[in-house]
């Protein structure tokens, strides 16, 4: 008798505890959701919301002869393609520079995380400052200089935007990565490099032998978390280029941005939106898919 | 052997030294040029002695105070931001709870639901949302910035995870001494539970002051500017002089930075926590 009243009380706790998170999840995930998709189809501009026209495929046919929106996903992909390597060879490095317990570790880890406590608008405006294309009024062209190298357009150049934006990007991001390396480490035993020691193994072999395959998870993980927040690229290109220059950092979340609130497309957006969204979850359940098949 | 470990360890330190100053010179840059009068700044970009101010004073940070409301900003963000976080707290806790200890229908549902929604990537459906906050008269409102950020799939999931852990005994202990199940959460439970909430308010708040893109949709005037919005605005205004503009990223940059060191166990085990159990 005890428990099937239990059982009774226990269900309505549970539904009043799920309620606000599923009305919320409901009303501001979901339903904006279906929206996306049905706003897709539509001749939706913001100027004239009560007037809504259904428009069949109509955005989905314009948007495959859209020239900025290929480049919008060639950018995209490009930006993803390099700075994914990029930070997480350079957040792996990090980690293995710091994984050692000697005192004094924790400032060295805080130095490396330093850029990701200063939020992304913040790293994003200094590093304008600082690709300034001057060897006078420009950090890096005056380091450039010194070098006695060429000095180069960074954000001016359509050639080197986007590279500008992947480098400090990665600088700004590596500090998370190194983060979750860090916590891989731990979880490899020390016998298991004494055991690749023993062997006879040099501390470059053991790393491709005993730290590689011990970090497999772990690097599966970074690689998924940074391919999807790469894709979502816009802080950047909206602080430091506007998606120039020719339309060389032009994202497709910026492209959506533009479409939506300034050309005020807002069928077409939600069109391009509808795309970004397939893009997005393919990629994240196709790498899940890899994982899990391993 | 005793050679060897001390050139082990001189390596280990000079090594680190050297490029984590090399990767924090932007940031040194930053600070440096913020104490610099407006001509010092560019001067010397060739020489080490750009990182160091000679002439060091707060004249910047004095007029980017005259200029610009900085403290009401900050005010802005910190006051949504927490609002945010305490919500996400108690709202996500209670349904990891449901997940993780009742009985109920739909249970694996929601549980399938909370973990695909995960990935949701919030920029794909920002257009209809900004309709229905236009729909709902929320422009420009706190209720646009706090409201659809209360509920969170990955704060649920972490919960969960977390609340599984929690012995079954101790339940039935409180549910026999007349706890009903309610009462066992807010009383029993969330009491010994201070690590996951730390963990969460913490990688909350990070991802919330960093909120860009949907304050820039959202809000309107100086009424309701968050901080990344100020800065931004202020980087683009004229007088365009570079010695406030570094005063003032110098100055957004400070919350952040307090609530990391208090905070900073927290972080790092959130963000390994996520790495290992995802």
């Amino acid at each position: 008798m005890q428990k099937t009243v239990n059982k009774a009380s226990e269900r309505k706790a549970a539904y009043i505890f799920i309620l606000p998170a599923v009305v919320l999840l409901a009303a501001f995930l979901i339903y904006p959701s279906l929206q996306t998709v049905r706003y897709a189809f539509t001749d939706y501009n913001i100027m004239r919301p009560d007037r809504i026209v259904f428009c069949g495929f109509n955005n989905f046919a314009e948007l495959f002869q859209d020239k900025d929106f290929w480049i919008a996903v060639k950018n995209t992909l490009y930006f993803t393609i390099l700075v994914v390597p990029f930070q997480t060879v350079l957040a792996l490095a990090l980690a293995l520079l710091i994984s050692s317990r000697r005192r004094g570790v924790s400032i060295f880890r805080a130095a490396y995380f330093s850029p990701q406590v200063t939020s992304m608008v913040v790293v994003a405006i200094l590093w304008t400052v600082m690709y300034n294309s001057s060897p006078d009024s420009g950090l890096l062209n005056a380091l450039l200089v010194n070098l006695g190298l060429e000095p180069c357009g960074f954000l001016n150049d359509p050639k080197t935007a986007m590279n500008s934006i992947i480098f400090m990007s990665a600088w700004q991001g590596a500090g998370y990565q190194m983060m979750i390396f860090l916590a891989g480490l731990q979880g490899i035993s020390a016998e298991q490099y004494e055991a690749a020691s023993i062997d006879g193994a040099g501390k470059i072999a053991s790393f491709f032998y005993v730290t590689l395959p011990g970090l497999k998870n772990v690097i599966q993980y970074v690689v998924m978390i940074t391919v999807i927040q790469a894709m979502k690229l816009f802080t950047q290109p909206y602080v430091m280029t506007k998606g120039g220059p020719q339309n060389s950092t032009r994202t497709l979340v910026y492209y959506i941005y533009e479409q939506g609130f300034q050309k005020r497309n807002f069928g077409y957006a939600c069109a391009v939106a509808a795309v970004f969204f397939v893009i997005v979850i393919s990629l994240s359940l196709g790498m899940k898919k890899i994982i899990k098949a391993e | 052997m005793t050679k060897k470990k001390t050139f082990g360890n001189a390596a280990f330190y000079i090594g680190n030294t050297l490029i984590a100053l090399i990767f924090v010179s932007p940031l040194i840059w930053m600070i440096s040029s913020s104490l610099k009068p407006e001509a010092q700044i560019f001067k010397g970009l060739n020489s080490l002695s750009t990182f160091i101010p000679t002439e060091a004073s707060l004249n910047n940070y004095v007029e980017v105070f005259q200029r610009i409301n900085m403290w009401k900003f900050i005010g802005n963000s910190l006051f949504y931001v927490l609002v945010i976080i305490l919500l996400d707290l108690l709202v996500n806790s209670i349904c990891g709870y449901a997940l993780a200890k009742f009985e109920f229908k739909g249970k694996n549902l929601l549980l399938t639901l909370v973990i695909s929604l995960m990935v949701f990537p919030a920029e794909a459906i920002m257009l209809p949302m900004y309709r229905e906050m236009a729909d709902l008269g929320w422009i420009n409102s706190w209720a646009s910035l706090i409201v659809p950020f209360v509920a969170k799939c990955f704060s649920i999931y972490m919960f969960r995870q977390f609340f599984l852990d929690i012995p079954d005994e101790l339940l039935e202990a409180a549910s026999i001494d007349g706890c009903g199940p309610v009462r066992t959460f807010f009383q029993v439970v969330m009491p010994i539970s201070g690590t996951v909430y730390a963990t969460i308010f913490i990688l909350d708040f990070v991802a919330h002051w960093n909120d860009f893109m949907w304050p820039l949709l959202v809000v309107t005037g100086e009424e309701k500017r968050t901080i990344q919005l100020a800065i931004q605005t202020f980087f683009g205004s004229k007088p365009i002089n570079y010695g406030p503009i570094m005063a003032s990223l110098t100055i957004s940059a400070i919350p952040m930075l307090l609530m990391f060191i208090f905070l900073q166990k927290y972080y790092v085990e959130g963000i390994a926590s996520t790495g290992i159990k995802g």
